[in-house]
């Protein structure tokens, strides 16, 4: 574990956020290999490596000589300058994930110049912090993110922060695996339920039929069986290891802090596949920030981090006792835990995993709207009672009460958005979100893009409108343009959508306060519209966080064109 | 038409669908193009576009009244999502003795729609005497409720046709049990002597086994076998002293890679 990846305490971090605004750049080329005139540089060199989980040691790739690798602590305002050397014998890059810069800066190989650092290469990133918050950057090649390559930036405001605490931690949420990345995707391609070991069986089924009765039971059956689909299908790869902070539920990993104090958890989501539900039982939790972006606090028990995310919780553990930081992946295959605690060594319960969730019809809406499942009706929600077209995300609490009642809750969870949060619990939902500051554009959108999230699941392709990476057109914008995007997910799998370079604005019932985010996570069978200015000139990758998603083709090239002078 | 020259057809036809199948339907990229890095993003951020796998679906032995064989049976393909070159092979021999029946095929194989595989090329059979060699199309997927379906159409080179349909389904009685029907039925549209095959419904073979996946890619199984020849196919055999009808035990292995 390096040392800067450790929480520090308030005072220690400004320090050192001062100390390196001190690193003055004297020359600011765009081009690539810049010698960097500044004193006060990062050097950071990629390299193969092991890494030890729980006791267990396998193959992977450090950036900076650790997993995750150091967390950068920066201060808004401040010019950066990142030589990234790469000892791999396979090309690299490194992606700063949330990060206003210039597109060459941007570290994604083939947009916008960036061409990925060969092997002993050392390439030079050098940009001006417009922003802060919490973000967090990793390789944008081929797998390596898989293979451990991520790592946290904290930036420090340059005015006041609003949020005041007394400890400050990130809390990196990572998947590990001991398989190599192609293999993983070779058995997908091969053999697309290879990983899902909760697929339903003839012994579920004789449950199902003694619960509902076996028409209802059958009936289900079939109308998954007609659309040759998997209600089981939440996640495509299992046997990871979960870590926070590249620590195993058993290596524990702690955050210092004394009763009474407000501890600011930094939450970011570094996994290749997973998407997480994150708790902490006992402690309530107040979001103060999204994907960087202050937020109006919220106080929730819950909340799903989708990959890419970030949420920065506010808590205040009471008493002088251990808590159990709980984030649990959506297929339940696992759990990855940290730790509360005055002490070095203590150790909360491990509250009861939750159930894995099985998908309904609903998540299959765009897909199959228009087909009669009137046997389901037993199994999916009262859709007046959500409002699915305008709001993405559900309000877990309000979930409460449904027909699968409380009773049924420790058995089983009812489609994608039920966490199994339990009653009277409040899970965080995209409604809640409201910015913290007035958006400066305010414009109405004058177009709108439809990009509809495709896929073919059973062979495991993945696209936007239909169409692979090396197949689809660029969606192109014209610089200043506010427009709309619409994603319409017609797939039965949640897809965490990122696009680099800007931030969008969630549409999410919120007026001039829509928050700001780089990532949204559209719900199987939802669609989910956000707005955007298109303020950074460039072409920047827009395609689903989920690494063999976009490895599989779920990805797009999204230009900002330079507004030709009108003659 | 001579048995050589439809012979020559078949693997010319075979060999321009090989060849197609390796043009790689990138075009529509290079439509968009885009200043040099921007052709290559693509390759930086995708997998690789071809991949490959073998897949042994049976290998077993078979014990019935007369005489005991091994039976197997082979898929293989190497390409990418659009388009394949597959593999089949399966055959028999009896536990003491020679190769009684192989085939193999060559196909290429092209997705036409998420679930199904349009394909054609070539068959060749080394047994049963003398060697056969057919032009093959067919298309292969996965039907609505998981069944696993291949139909085939045959042109032999004496230009005798036959077809093939067999469909298959997986049942997880448990996520490693898994209880596999299978059924397959051969038609002929003509008397092929040679091959003591008679008009119509040649043969049916229905089969059930059950599988134990240690891990998804290798499980031992045990299972029962049973084929009836039928019609003019059937009389043949009596007429060879042979039974028409053909129950066995089975156990074998499935394995992939
Ligand atoms: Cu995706």
């Amino acid at each position: 574990m390096h040392e800067a990846s450790r929480g520090l305490s308030r005072r220690a971090a400004l320090k050192l956020a001062a100390a390196a605004g001190l690193a003055g750049i004297v020359t600011v080329h765009p081009g690539r290999r810049v010698f960097a005139a500044a004193d006060q540089s990062l050097d950071l060199a990629v390299e193969r490596t092991r890494i030890t989980i729980d006791g267990e040691t396998s193959g992977a790739i450090s950036i900076g000589g650790s997993i995750p690798a150091p967390t950068l602590r920066w201060r808004e305002g401040q010019e950066v300058v990142v030589h990234v050397t790469n000892r791999l014998d396979e090309a690299t890059s490194v992606h700063w994930h949330g990060l206003l810069l210039q597109g060459v800066m941007d570290g994604a190989p083939g947009f916008n110049g960036y061409r990925p650092i060969g092997p002993g290469e050392t390439y030079t990133y050098r940009f001006k912090l417009r922003q802060a918050g919490t973000y967090w950057y990793h390789s944008h090649s081929a797998s390596q993110e898989q293979e451990g390559m991520y790592g946290a930036i904290v930036i420090e405001p340059a005015g006041r922060d609003p949020v005041r605490t007394d400890r400050d931690y990130v809390v990196l949420l990572s998947d590990h695996t001991p398989e190599a990345p192609e293999s993983v995707l070779r058995k997908l391609k091969v053999s697309e339920g290879y990983y899902n070991n909760g697929r339903r069986t003839l012994v579920d089924f004789f449950r199902d039929a003694r619960r509902d009765g076996l028409g209802a039971a059958m009936d289900d059956r079939l109308a998954w069986g007609e659309m040759r689909m998997d209600a089981t299908d939440l996640a495509d790869v299992t046997g990871y290891r979960f870590l926070v902070n590249g620590k195993g539920p058993k290596d524990n990993w702690t955050a210092l802090c004394d009763p009474g104090e407000r501890v600011r958890l930094r939450v970011v989501n570094g996994s290749a596949m997973s998407i997480f539900d994150v708790r902490i039982p006992g402690l309530s939790m107040t979001v103060v920030a999204a994907d960087g972006q202050n937020v109006v606090p919220v106080k929730v028990d819950e909340f799903r981090i989708g990959v890419g995310e970030t949420y920065d919780v506010v808590v205040m553990p009471t008493g002088d006792k251990p808590f159990t930081f709980f984030a649990e992946p959506i297929d339940r295959t696992g759990f990855a835990r940290a730790t509360l605690a005055s002490r070095e060594g203590m150790e909360g319960e491990i509250p009861e995993r939750r159930p894995r969730a099985i998908l309904t019809m609903e998540d299959m809406a765009m897909a199959h709207g228009g087909m009669d499942h009137g046997s389901m009706d037993h199994r999916t929600m009262d859709p007046g009672s959500m409002d699915h077209g305008s709001m993405p995300g559900m309000d877990h609490g309000a979930m409460q009460g449904m027909d699968h009642g409380a009773a049924a809750r420790p058995e089983r969870a009812v489609g994608w958005a039920d966490a199994g949060t339990p009653p009277g619990a409040k899970a965080l939902s995209y409604a809640d979100l409201k910015s913290f500051s007035k958006a400066r554009d305010l414009r109405e959108p004058s177009h709108e893009i439809e990009i509809q999230l495709t896929g073919m699941m059973s062979r495991y392709i993945w696209t936007l409108n239909g169409r692979k990476f090396d197949e689809g057109a660029a969606i192109r914008v014209a610089y200043g343009d506010r427009i709309r995007i619409r994603f319409v997910n017609t797939t039965m799998m949640a897809h965490p959508m990122h696009l680099h370079g800007m931030f969008v604005e969630l549409e999410n019932g919120q007026t001039d306060r829509m928050p700001r985010k780089h990532v949204v996570l559209v719900p199987p069978g939802q669609v989910t519209t956000v707005q955007l200015t298109a303020d950074e000139p460039g072409e920047w990758p827009l395609h689903c966080h989920l690494l063999y998603h976009m490895a599989s083709g779920m990805m797009t090239r999204f230009i900002v064109e330079p507004r030709t002078a009108s003659l | 038409m001579t048995k050589t020259s439809l012979r020559t057809a078949a693997l010319a036809a075979g060999s321009v669908l090989l060849a197609l199948s390796a043009v790689p339907s990138r075009v529509a990229a290079q439509e968009h193009g885009g200043p040099g890095d921007a052709d290559q993003a693509e390759q930086f951020h995708e997998e690789p576009p071809i991949l490959s796998t073998l897949l042994v679906d049976r290998l077993e032995h078979r014990w019935r009244d007369g005489e005991n064989s091994i039976d197997w049976e082979v898929q293989g393909w190497i390409g990418g999502d659009t388009n394949k070159v597959r593999l089949n092979a399966e055959g028999s021999k009896p536990v003491e003795g020679g190769v009684e029946e192989a085939e193999f095929q060559l196909l290429y194989s092209r997705m036409t729609s998420e679930f199904w595989d349009v394909q054609a090329g070539i068959r060749h059979d080394v047994r049963p005497r003398p060697q056969t060699t057919y032009g093959v199309v067919g298309f292969e997927g996965v039907a609505p409720y998981f069944f696993d379906v291949t139909a085939q159409l045959f042109v032999s080179e004496d230009g005798d046709f036959s077809a093939r349909l067999e469909a298959e389904y997986d049942l997880l009685i448990t996520q490693k049990l898994v209880l596999q029907p299978v059924a397959e039925v051969n038609v002929s549209a003509q008397r092929v002597r040679e091959l003591h095959v008679g008009p119509g419904f040649n043969d049916v073979e229905l089969g059930l086994r059950l599988r134990y996946e240690v891990v998804r890619e290798f499980a031992p199984y045990i299972g029962v076998n049973w084929e009836r020849k039928l019609g003019e196919t059937a009389d043949i055999a009596r007429d060879h002293g042979e039974d028409p009808s053909d129950l066995s035990f089975v156990t074998g292995v499935r394995f992939w890679f």
